[in-house]
């Protein structure tokens, strides 16, 4: 398997309840235009749902969308749906995504958030609002395009010194 | 003989029944949410959750500016001084004008009998956070209700109106902006007095003049102040500006952009008015007094007819 050339320490609950509250705490920097910004939170739920999908799941993606749609001030429960659904295939696929290399992964990774976003889109429209354009995907690709960086970010507190690995 | 699995094999329910199950938790609660408002509650909960992460996220920017302030150079201080004080005077000049005037203006209006006006009390706040969300022109402020911000305040900034509470929670509450495409505000234009209302245009940032006639009297450049014929916003705010109009003669209504006057996308302190006293009492109320006077006349009538039967006895 490419991504576990080497057997991997187990994971610590901090590190994934670190690295979502990381993910919410960008999120939620005043940034300038939000259309453009990629969807920390989904990006890191994906990782984890994809490389410990029995740890990470269904449940956490709704409790954070939840979070998500409350500190954003928008219709409660449509990041969670997006999450759910988010979580749903990053786990229904974590078997098949970890064969790839990292930039395989992050077209895979890529596909599933336009997903996520296409829920919200829905959701929106449903609601009434006005489609708010095409920099909307701009978000979900620079994302995707963060995957490499990411994912070697994540798997670092796991990953063996090189004298362990020589033993 | 019943063969239950070894219990590493037990993962709970397959993950499509889980996505059903939270799927369809989800569209309950968007139901719930957008038509029947039950869910403020659990939201107010999720919110204050939030609240940590929201200010920390915050942090950076302030301290970039509390750097910024400290490196400030002595010239920039007293040049800004100056100015400050030369506002200071100016303003100053305008209160006493402005307390005089409206000395006078409450004499003219005793004299034609209307109603008193009654001061508005605004409490200061600082915009900590936008909205992350593209679709909604919203804003957070860090005053919610322990500080007695309610929801339906007008709130201002120092050059006109940003928006209203809309929702209020324990530590913060949220500010639509005018250019959230639901939201409405009563104006009136300076330079004539015709009354229209004010719609938010959505992504533009613009505002936007529905049902003016063809004909109507508007121009470029004028100037639109909240009427107070709601009696949300106090009158005389400055809303926005007329920037372009459309007139189609196909078309029986006007096309009216305006660009808002208070800083709708920036700008980071902002005043909380309170507004409850403004508001006229709401036909519900009245309805409510008239079925009390009913109730007592009627109740007078029984009196008279008890005293009636005693007389007859």
């Amino acid at each position: 398997m490419y991504a576990r050339s080497q057997i991997l320490l187990p994971v610590r609950a901090s590190t994934i309840i670190g690295s979502f509250a990381l993910a919410l705490f960008l999120s939620f920097l005043p940034w300038r235009d939000l259309r453009l910004v990629p969807d920390f939170v989904a990006l890191v739920l994906v990782f984890w749902c994809v490389h410990q999908p029995r740890l990470v799941g269904l449940g956490v993606a709704w409790t954070l969308g939840l979070l998500a749609d409350a500190g954003n001030g928008v219709l409660l429960g449509q990041h969670a749906l997006a999450y759910s659904v988010l979580a749903f295939l990053s786990v229904w696929l974590s078997r098949r995504i970890l064969w790839f290399g990292p930039w395989l992964q992050a077209l895979h990774v890529g596909a599933m958030l336009l997903a996520g976003q296409l829920v919200v889109l829905l959701v929106r429209l449903a609601a009434g609002d006005a489609f708010p354009g095409w920099p909307l995907l701009v978000g979900p690709i620079a994302a995707a395009l963060l995957w490499p960086a990411v994912s070697w970010l994540l798997l670092l507190p796991q990953r063996r010194t090189e004298r362990e690995q020589t033993i | 003989m019943e063969h239950t699995p070894p219990p590493f094999f037990k993962r709970g329910p397959a993950p499509l029944v889980r996505l059903f199950f939270f799927a369809s938790l989800s569209l309950a609660l968007l139901v719930v949410d957008a038509r029947f408002r039950y869910a403020d509650g659990m939201r107010s909960w999720f919110a204050l959750a939030a609240y940590p992460i929201q200010r920390a996220a915050t942090l950076p920017l302030e301290i970039g500016e509390r750097v910024a302030a400290y490196f400030s150079t002595q010239a920039r201080l007293v040049e800004e001084n100056a100015e400050l004080r030369a506002k200071a005077l100016a303003y100053s000049r305008d209160a006493q004008r402005f307390e005089a005037v409206q000395a006078e203006a409450g004499d003219l209006r005793r004299l034609i009998e209307a109603s008193e006006r009654l001061q508005v009390q605004a409490a200061p706040a600082e915009v900590i956070y936008a909205g992350r969300d593209p679709y909604a022109h919203r804003v957070f402020i860090n005053r919610g209700a322990t500080q007695g911000v309610r929801a339906g305040s007008p709130v201002v900034d120092e050059t006109g109106v940003l928006g209203q509470v809309t929702r209020v929670h324990p530590l913060l509450s949220e500010v639509t902006l005018l250019s959230n495409p639901d939201q409405a505000i009563p104006v009136q234009v300076v330079r004539n007095g015709l009354r229209t209302v004010a719609f938010g245009g959505g992504a533009s940032g613009m505002l936007e003049l529905r049902y003016i006639s063809d004909t109507a009297e508007i121009q470029n450049g004028d100037r639109l102040v909240t009427s107070g014929i709601d009696g949300t916003y106090p009158p005389g705010l400055p809303v926005a500006s007329v920037v372009r109009i459309e007139r189609d003669s196909e078309q029986a209504f006007a096309r009216v952009v305006c660009k808002p006057a208070a800083g709708v996308e920036r700008g980071r302190y902002v005043l909380v008015l309170s507004h409850d006293e403004l508001r006229p009492p709401l036909p519900t109320e009245a309805q409510a007094g008239k079925e009390r006077r009913a109730e007592k006349s009627r109740r007078a009538r029984k009196e008279a007819a008890k005293e009636r039967e005693v007389d007859v006895r």
